[in-house]
């Protein structure tokens, strides 16, 4: 007796919408049988992670203020892999859509700028992560690159050129050397929603972000290329649309929204431009666009419940004493079914019976 | 009509577990709750580490009387500002925040909730209800200088710096100054990381060091990394932030350990009493917040020098930064502290002291 995989004729339509729900419903199984072998009760666990989080307001803004630039990136890149193009540089463009905006705060520090600030240093954020988008686009396109490894490449590359601005030109002098700019002027920095909290203009912009990206993909000609491109290249060549084209669309526009993400976040709950700003915002993303299934709406959900496990998994060091690692094996227990599960869509499993074999060879 | 029951009946469990845990956190409100975040992982055998052996010694010391949590693994991002948010919000009443990085988020915290107590570690900003505090490395440098200068064969010391702030350059210029009274001619090779915790960055760097004619490895990074490769290379090293004998039982001379323990309980019984106070303190061997590990691996004479050393320090009769110092350019740096520099110009410290043959990056 084997089990084997199957090729299914067709992508099954139900498994794709549900294969997310099967993947959560196992994690949650295997992450109670775990709480269990550490001794802790799982019900309050997932009590913690799940809940808790959800039920008080400050939690919630919380989840949104992780949420948004997740949410913003992920967008971006499923438009990437809806065209079949791979943008594994989100990380880098946010980090060079951060440094260009600061750049504007910067200096403007201290002087008596208006209320142009913010919006300038947005859209040079923007601008700049589309730029440093389109280097792997370009390359692929013109070099036959691959755009995997150059847009990865990049990501070490505006990690450095960070670096290198906070602990030299833009060094704040009243910072003891400590690698920091200067906190930004009020100008510069991204309005609250509600005063003490830390729910910022950002998830607001993620969210027009999400509406965006559904209109663009269900409505337009253009999202239309996009799919056709990814799913069926040669009927798209016969219907004359240019995948070069699309490549360096994608990329430009993935790469603007991870820049716009990360000036978002640097003006917004940082305040100022340091090392280390993105906690892997560019990689956790993608994770978030594929659990999402590279869907508007499906990465806005995928985007909360990755942030949920994130604060949840704070709440249950805290509440619980769990340790983080669990947090993490958790995630990654997550993203193994997820995977799994989707294996399902496109094919089926299959018992085979040892004396189908012999009936063969009777054959 | 079904859907409305369900949410009726989720709502309905939700509630009843949060009152439930609710319940747990008013009995235990009684005690002092005490909060901690750590950079690193508890088990980095470094910096981190001994902030838990501190927390440890707490809950040996105050048993019932305190609660103590700890959140690690905190990036110094915009995550940690939620980190010592959430800390806040569960009741805890006294905040440990031990990297530099988590300065402006604790402070715009402690801003939030006036009530409750905050210390930052190695930081310089401050509040009503915020107290920063740090050690006088610096002292157990200048003993590794003199000792390495004794130990080195070569004459050439190499040293693994983290990040170029204050506290790392005057850590490099201590042992220089303490290193040329031995051997005038001593050089010294740095190698920048940019990582306060990066086993396999750290060990690169102690094999290039190695390679580069260094037979004496120091460092100012957290983890045991350097001190193991130094030991398969029959090298000899500096333990740091903790004792890392174990690593090298026949490579490690001494190491400048951080002990917090002392002054974590000293601030939770003037919590405990009602007498905390906002204050900024900076110890060193006298105050033991900074201490020797065992001097091993060297001839009694030697041994002998790093005791008497040691001695005269905590005596006071032995200033690392006595006057006159010359600076890299050969001038003599001006002298603020009567005979030797005073504190403001360590804790800035941002000049390298003549022999150094090696610039400050982003200077």
């Amino acid at each position: 007796m084997q089990l084997v995989l199957e090729k299914r004729a067709e992508r099954s339509t139900v498994i794709a919408l549900v294969s997310p729900v099967i993947a959560i419903g196992l994690t949650i199984v295997t992450m109670s049988i775990l709480f269990v072998i550490i001794g802790k009760n799982p019900i309050a666990a997932l009590n913690v992670y799940f809940i808790t989080p959800l039920t008080d307001a400050y939690s919630l803004q919380e989840l949104a203020v992780k949420a948004a630039p997740l949410v913003m990136i992920a967008i971006g890149l499923s438009l990437c892999y809806l065209a079949n193009v791979w943008n594994i540089g989100a990380e880098g463009q946010f980090l060079v859509g951060a440094v260009a905006g600061s750049w504007l705060a910067v200096k403007t520090h201290g002087t008596d700028a208006g209320a142009w600030v913010l919006p300038a240093m947005m859209l040079l954020g923007a601008m700049a992560g589309a730029l440093y988008a389109l280097i792997p686009a370009f390359c692929k396109v013109r070099f036959g690159a691959s755009e995997i490894l150059v847009s990865l490449m990049l990501v070490y590359v505006a990690d450095l050129l960070l670096d290198y601005l906070v602990r030299g030109p833009w060094r704040d002098p009243a910072g003891f050397n400590f690698p920091t700019t200067a906190e930004f002027d009020p100008v510069a920095t991204v309005p609250l929603l509600f005063e003490g909290g830390r729910l910022h203009l950002g998830a607001a912009i993620a969210l027009v972000i999400v509406i965006g990206a559904a209109v663009l993909l269900g409505r337009t000609i253009k999202g239309f290329e996009i799919r056709v491109v990814g799913a069926a290249p040669r009927a798209a060549r016969f219907g004359g649309f240019s995948s070069n084209q699309l490549v360096l669309l994608t990329f430009a526009i993935s790469g603007a929204l991870a820049g716009l993400a990360g000036i978002i976040e640097v003006a917004g709950p940082v305040g100022h431009l340091q090392p280390g700003i993105s906690p892997g915002y560019g990689f956790t993303a993608i994770i978030v666009a594929f659990l999402g299934r590279l869907n508007p709406v499906g990465i806005l959900i995928a985007g909360l419940f990755l942030a949920l496990t994130f604060i949840g998994g704070e709440q249950a060091q805290i509440a619980m004493k769990i340790p983080l690692d669990i947090t993490k094996v958790f995630q990654g227990i997550l993203l193994f079914y997820v995977l799994a599960c989707d294996s399902l869509i496109l094919y089926r499993i299959k018992l085979i019976m040892p004396q189908r074999k012999v009936a063969d060879g009777a054959t | 009509m079904n859907r409305k029951a369900l949410a009726a009946a989720a709502l309905l469990l939700a509630t009843g577990l949060g009152l439930d845990l609710g319940l747990g956190a008013a009995v235990a409100a009684d005690k002092l709750k005490v909060g901690f975040v750590y950079i690193g992982p508890v088990g980095d055998f470094g910096w981190t580490y001994q902030h838990e052996v501190g927390r440890q010694m707490l809950v040996k010391e105050f048993g019932d009387k305190i609660e103590t949590t700890y959140l690690e693994n905190v990036s110094e991002g915009p995550d940690s500002e939620r980190s010592i948010e959430q800390l806040a919000r569960a009741g805890n009443q006294l905040i440990f925040t031990t990297s530099f990085g988590y300065m402006d988020p604790t402070l715009k915290v402690a801003k939030r909730h006036p009530k409750v107590m905050f210390e930052h570690a190695t930081g310089f900003k401050r509040d009503k209800n915020m107290s920063s505090y740090s050690g006088r490395f610096f002292e157990g440098r200048y003993i590794q200088g003199l000792i390495a200068a004794k130990m080195s064969k070569k004459g050439v010391l190499g040293y693994i710096g983290s990040f170029p702030i204050p506290e790392v350059i005057s850590g490099i210029n201590a042992t220089m100054l303490a290193a040329q009274k031995i051997n005038p001619d001593i050089k010294i090779k740095i190698i920048w990381v940019n990582t306060w915790f990066d086993p396999g960055k750290e060990a690169d760097a102690a094999k290039a060091l190695l390679d580069q004619g260094a037979d004496v490895i120091m460092q100012h990074t957290d983890s045991p990394a350097a001190m193991q490769v130094a030991s398969e290379r029959g090298a000899l090293a500096f333990g740091q932030d903790s004792d890392m004998i174990k690593f090298g039982p026949k490579t490690q001379l001494t190491a400048v350990t951080n002990n917090w323990g002392p002054y974590y309980v000293e601030r939770v019984k003037a919590a405990l009493d009602g007498t905390w106070k906002s204050e900024d303190t900076w110890a060193g061997l006298k105050d033991k917040m900074v201490v020797m590990a065992p001097y091993t691996n060297m001839p009694d004479d030697v041994k002998k020098m790093a005791m008497d050393t040691e001695a005269a320090i905590i005596a006071g009769t032995l200033k690392p930064f006595k006057c006159p110092i010359m600076g890299q350019d050969g001038k003599e740096v001006e002298c603020k502290g009567g005979d030797a520099l005073d504190p403001g110009q360590v804790l800035g410290m941002n000049f390298y002291v003549k022999g150094i043959d090696d610039k400050i990056p982003g200077k």
